[in-house]
């Protein structure tokens, strides 16, 4: 075991409730985005959008998801600045669905009120709360808190690390650049298990995975667009250097998160979800989704899991093979998609997308989580 | 149609005569045309950080939306060092990777001497590229010799810029014109 890998009490395979023998697991994420319905212009308040993350989060548990997760973003056009106040809510208001954050922006966060949040949110969710740690894509929340752009890289992975420490050290010492030194510092509560799942966020490039594989910590994987084949060097890249760090590969779980939508045919998932990505990514990314592009991803090798629910199901099983990962995230709710369509969205999902996958992906008793592993000599 | 002339140069009179040209004849060829004259030594322009390019302020703000909306872009760039001026390639370095996607853009230089000729093509246009332009092919060279205190001296040099506004006009609307055909092919 390499030296800065603090030790899991429980692992973490079974802290996230990965068994393989259930397949797949299957979650539901919001970036926490409040953008007006192309269809017509109109936005709901942003107290209704808030409200609607909570009901998702009930609708998703109803049907069978594993997972419900809300991202932290502080620009224009988004509601879930405190997103782990909404978590707070969400907790109350499920009982057995995971939730978590996709993700909480730890690099202009204090590490120590990001930990004491999610602590608690755990308490009141009687041990399901997951974080899952990001850097960021804009900038306009470090002047709105108070960071310099160019410490971007490293306030993270100085935050990153002292969150990790925080997570499996009861009383912690610890100096650095961004923050008051700790000294035998007890960090409150406790998570009901002993520690969290604490994921790391990584966009498509290897670079970010190499990091959380050498760090040994879980990997969300997120993607806009691009093959499935495309992505599974950023897989390979992440287990290679897990492994090099003395990790066994089979311990950590991997998941991947993009946009989903299903509709009775693929042509009608295109027109029905495109208005959603193109204007919602014009007002939060400046540029919307070539028609082009978007028409290739009800291609089979697309990663991103839009057409028909025969289509989806046959595309995670494929992106399952590929990949090896334990958990899909699908961002269903982007760009103003009215409620009770998000809601006809879990509905399907519930009933014939997700008892598939699960089918197809169950593994019988006593295999490993990722099939390939090979078997690893004790590094202790 | 929304077509941006770009001075690429912080300091000199050379580019911005030539693109004040450029600017005259696009509005006299098709006034419909919405035209702008972006010069690059009148504004205070940041750095690029790699931020996302709607999170500037100022003119670096002002000049990254331009290019964005614009649906076509005449580039005027002196030669600095072989290469194009640190003020120019900063424009590029704002935006998105595939700003130039759907966008038609045209290049014109301004060298001391004509040994420069290649320049545009070894150095301009493999970011165009990159960035996903359509590129007009031809592209217009203007030499020192050719400019008198604020004027094209050169009558050839004038009309080979004629030529390059009416390629730049007639490809803008034709590159549109298949892309609309194509995006309602495909049916959402």
């Amino acid at each position: 075991m390499s030296t800065n890998a603090p030790q899991q009490t429980t692992p973490v395979m079974d802290q996230v409730g990965i068994d393989p023998g259930q397949g797949l697991q299957f979650g539901m994420y919001s970036l926490g985005d409040h953008l007006p319905n192309p269809a017509d212009g109109t936005r709901v308040s942003a107290g209704e959008r808030i409200r609607e993350f909570v009901g998702y989060a009930q609708a998703a548990e109803q049907a069978g998801f594993d997972f419900f997760s809300v991202g932290e973003s502080h620009q224009e056009f988004f509601a879930s600045q405190a997103h782990a106040v909404i978590l707070g809510a969400i907790a109350q208001a499920t009982n057995t669905i995971r939730i978590g954050s996709t993700s909480t922006i730890v690099s202009t966060s204090d590490p120590v009120r990001v930990f004491e949040n999610f602590a608690t949110i755990d308490h009141l969710s009687g041990g399901r709360a997951e974080l899952v740690a990001g850097r960021a894509s804009r900038v306009g929340l470090f002047r709105l808190l108070g960071y310099d752009l160019r410490d971007y890289e490293e306030l993270y992975e100085e935050k990153f690390d002292l969150l990790r420490r925080i997570n499996t050290e009861e009383r912690v010492t610890w100096s650095g650049q961004f923050r008051a030194p700790l000294d035998d510092a007890e960090v409150l509560p406790r998570p009901a298990h002993g520690s969290l799942p604490i994921w790391r966020a990584v966009g498509g490039a290897p670079a970010s995975a190499i990091k959380a594989g050498l760090a040994g910590v879980p990997m969300v994987m997120a993607h806009l667009g691009g093959t499935t084949s495309s992505f599974k060097p950023t897989i390979d890249a992440y287990r290679e250097a897990a492994r090099r760090s003395g990790f066994d590969p089979a311990t950590l779980p991997v998941a991947t998160a993009g946009f989903l939508y299903t509709a009775e045919t693929s042509q009608d998932a295109l027109r029905e979800f495109y208005p959603h990505i193109n204007e919602g990514m014009k007002r939060t990314n400046g540029q919307g989704m070539p028609k082009q592009l978007f028409a290739q991803s009800v291609d089979p090798a697309s990663i991103v899991n839009i057409g028909s629910p025969q289509q989806i199901i046959e595309k995670i099983l494929h992106q399952h093979e590929v990949f090896g990962h334990q958990r899909y995230l699908g961002q269903i709710d982007f760009g103003g998609m009215p409620y009770d369509r998000v809601m006809a969205q879990i509905e399907t999902l519930g009933t014939e997308i997700i008892p598939a996958v699960k089918k197809y992906t169950a593994k019988p008793e006593g295999t490993t989580t990722e099939e390939n592993a090979p078997i690893e000599e004790n590094a202790e | 149609m929304k077509l941006v002339a770009l001075s690429g140069s912080n300091v000199g009179t050379k580019t911005r005569t030539v693109m004040e040209h450029v600017t005259q004849t696009v509005m006299t060829r098709d006034p419909t045309i919405e035209v702008t004259l972006i010069d690059l030594a009148e504004l205070d322009m940041v750095f690029a950080d790699g931020r996302n390019f709607t999170e500037y302020t100022g003119d670096t703000a002002r000049v990254a939306q331009e290019v964005m909306d614009a649906d076509a872009v005449i580039i005027g760039t002196p030669i600095f060092q072989a290469s194009i001026p640190a003020a120019l390639k900063n424009v590029f370095d704002l935006l998105p990777v595939d700003a130039l996607r759907d966008k038609v853009v045209a290049m014109v230089a301004t060298a001391g001497s004509a040994k420069h000729y290649l320049i545009l093509q070894q150095q301009l246009l493999p970011i165009l590229t990159y960035m996903k332009a359509q590129v007009v092919s031809p592209y217009v060279f203007v030499e020192e010799k050719d400019l008198h205190r604020g004027q094209i001296i050169n009558e050839d040099v004038i009309q080979r810029l004629d030529r390059l506004v009416e390629d730049s006009i007639v490809l803008t609307t034709t590159f549109s014109r298949i892309r609309e055909d194509r995006e309602a092919a495909y049916g959402f």
